[in-house]
């Protein structure tokens, strides 16, 4: 095994055990240390894989800001641990579904001739991702983008709504 | 400035001259001298009637002023005070054992105020300090001191009291005894 | 044999900047004491050593030889581990830090710096991104009111500047063509980014003095509000990993800044590591200078001009320098 591979699998292990843990826990902060746990493996998954910028990326945007804003509202709201075991009647409809999605993804791959071959290790340069990112797939980027503000204007819309008017500015004329 | 209506640009300008300001400040400050007085070197002076440590003074003659009269540790917020009055061989009151606990000594200087012989006062020595707490007990003979402190010239016993070494009426500006056997008034 | 030698050569680089990065932030607090006490017309430390120059490592023995006070409540796990993070994730972001252009050494061709990333500014963007976490873990398990007021403040407020830094350095990117540290440099060997584009200097050293806390950001650990924020539970050692992290910052953010908008190395006359030396240095003397100079801003204040001065102009930067470019100008 090369030590490339060896950081793969280890990576790899990583990421599983937190994903269950994160799962499991029943303290949501420590539920949300392991989601970043798992980001950060799988950016590392990623960068081993020859694709540093996605690895980084993920890094940058789901360990480092949205997880940071699950922490913050869950500190915000001061969210406590669950009392007791784990509900497992909870876990059994994700748990359905992630395993279709398994099942699924693998069945595809086995249908397709190409899908056994191993693929050549390649690198991904920023400057290519971001090629086949704007210059091939613009339309599609664009679209979800505008999805994207298309959700962002309708969550501004319905908190507008639901407060009643404007806040007024509690500061002089330097707020 | 504030009700009056200025723009963008008139906003940017009036912050940034704000923070300049600011900014110059401070910059004239670096090249100004610090006017930190630097301690153990530099110790500055402190006037006589500063309230640091507690002495008991004597008389222009040498004797002790204390006459054991229990004001001071009367007047102690923080009882720290405490003596034994005795008469000496010389028929004057004085105090056989005198102590103040500087570790509870609160240097109010009520006990100067309350001392009607002079002979308790504060001096402007404040940096005394001991590895063991139990050292801040003072003893009469730690706080004598062999002059009159803050007024070298006053003598108690000259002016009242037990005439020691002379006749009765022998104080300054004191009239003859009384003699209760004349009629003459 | 050849990778036995590279693992020596990137021991002894890792050893090397470490070391300096430590180094200078021990000293940087220092300096920021002295600078500080110079501008409120006070002489700092001088008692330690000559001039005060021992003082830190008079610091660091009294912070080795503190107590190590857990409070009841705390999650320990996390209460432990939150220091590190802060500390380490700024000393990892020196990884990709360059020093110089390469040292030829024995025949061989010895890069300055310990990893020449292709995505060396993003991994600086991502480091410091999660630094939020040792902050706002910590002050989520002290288990006092004060820590998670402040904890809270400083993710939205991280979280919020994070958007203006990294689009403040877009424009970097669309001049030099390249995210690896080493070509940004390279790129600046005529103009440095500083004078090209003025408008995405100032929003990156706002920006980045939210991300550092340090005044007139410093609401996370505001002093006359909420003791010391985050770190308000923490002593002995703990704190100090949190205050170094703070230095080593101030330090990285000194070096990120040279390398983005100074210009790196480049520099007449002077030999380069000087002039890296010089610029690296300037930064953090600038936000001691600031914060002699500044007050705190308000919690409002600091949102509206996150979100509504910044971001704004940010994006409309990146407009036009790509219109310029575009152009051919």
């Amino acid at each position: 095994m090369t030590p490339l591979g060896a950081l793969f699998y280890l990576l790899a292990a990583v990421l599983l055990g937190a994903a269950v843990l994160a799962a499991t826990r029943r303290n949501p902060v420590h539920a949300v240390c392991c989601a970043v746990a798992v980001f950060l493996s799988a950016g590392g998954l990623m960068a081993v894989l020859g694709a540093p910028l996605p690895g980084v990326l993920m890094a940058v945007v789901y360990a480092g800001a949205i997880m940071v804003l699950f922490l913050f509202i869950i500190m915000l709201l001061g969210l406590t641990a669950g009392d007791g075991p784990l509900p497992t009647g909870r876990l059994v409809v994700p748990a359905t579904l992630a395993a279709a999605t398994l099942v699924a993804l693998f069945a595809l791959i086995g249908a397709d001739p190409t899908g056994a071959r191993l693929l050549p290790a390649a690198m991904a340069a920023p400057a290519a991702v971001g090629r086949v990112l704007f210059d091939t797939y613009w339309l599609a980027v664009e679209a979800v983008s505008i999805l994207l503000f298309a959700a962002l204007a309708a969550a501004l819309l319905l908190g507008r709504g639901r407060s009643g008017g404007r806040a007024q500015p509690t500061g002089g004329p330097a707020a | 400035m504030a009700d009056k209506k200025q723009g963008v640009v008139g906003a940017f300008l009036d912050g940034a001259a704000g923070l300049a300001g600011s900014y110059a400040a401070t910059m004239t400050h670096l090249f100004r001298k610090p006017v930190t007085e630097q301690y153990p070197e530099y110790k500055r002076p402190l006037p006589a009637r500063t309230r640091g440590r507690i002495v008991l003074t004597r008389s222009p003659d040498g004797k002790e002023r204390c006459v054991a009269c229990y004001l001071c540790s009367g007047a102690c917020p923080v009882n720290c005070i405490s003596m034994q009055s005795e008469v000496g061989p010389d028929g004057r009151r004085q105090a056989a054992w005198f102590r103040i606990n500087f570790a509870r000594c609160i240097y109010c200087g009520l006990c100067e105020e309350a001392c009607p012989t002079l002979a308790l006062q504060l001096t402007p020595e404040f940096a005394f300090c001991k590895d063991d707490i139990a050292d801040f007990v003072y003893e009469k003979e730690q706080l004598l001191v062999e002059h009159g402190g803050k007024h070298p010239d006053y003598d108690f016993y000259a002016h009242a009291g037990v005439a020691a070494g002379g006749p009765k009426g022998s104080h300054i500006g004191e009239d003859d005894p009384v003699d209760v056997k004349s009629i003459l008034p | 044999m050849d990778m036995l030698l590279g693992v020596v050569v990137m021991l002894v680089k890792m050893a090397v900047v470490l070391g300096v990065a430590l180094g200078l932030a021990a000293y940087m607090i220092l300096l920021e004491r002295k600078l500080l006490g110079r501008f409120q017309v006070r002489y700092g430390p001088n008692r330690v050593g000559y001039f005060g120059l021992l003082q830190p490592l008079a610091d660091g023995l009294k912070m080795l030889l503190k107590e190590d006070i857990i409070p009841d409540g705390v999650d320990r796990r996390i209460f432990l581990v939150a220091p590190a993070v802060v500390a380490g994730t700024a000393l990892a972001a020196f990884a990709v830090v360059p020093f110089g252009d390469g040292l030829t050494l024995f025949g061989h061709r010895v890069p300055q710096v310990v990893v020449d990333s292709n995505v060396g500014l993003l991994l600086v963007l991502a480091l410091s991104s999660l630094a939020v976490y040792g902050l706002a873990l910590g002050a989520w398990t002290s288990d006092n009111k004060y820590s998670l007021l402040g904890g809270i403040r400083g993710a939205a407020q991280m979280i919020s500047y994070e958007l203006a830094l990294g689009l403040s350095l877009v424009p970097v990117v669309m001049h030099a063509r390249s995210l690896s540290l080493s070509d940004i440099v390279a790129a600046q060997a005529g103009l440095p980014f500083a004078l090209l584009e003025p408008v995405a200097f100032v929003i990156f050293i706002i920006g980045s003095l939210a991300e550092t806390k340090r005044v007139p950001f410093d609401l996370p650990e505001a002093e006359n509000e909420l003791q010391a924020g985050f770190h308000t539970e923490y002593s002995g050692m703990r704190f100090a990993l949190f205050f170094v992290g703070e230095y080593v910052n101030m330090v990285l953010l000194g070096a990120v800044t040279a390398i983005f908008f100074l210009g790196g190395w480049h520099g007449p006359f002077l030999p380069p590591i000087v002039w890296l030396a010089l610029k690296v240095l300037a930064v953090p003397v600038f936000l001691i200078w600031t914060r002699a100079s500044l007050p705190r801003l308000r919690y409002d204040q600091l949102m509206a001009l996150g979100w509504k001065v910044l971001i704004p102009l940010a994006l409309l930067n990146i407009l036009v320098t790509g219109a310029l470019l575009a152009a051919g100008v």
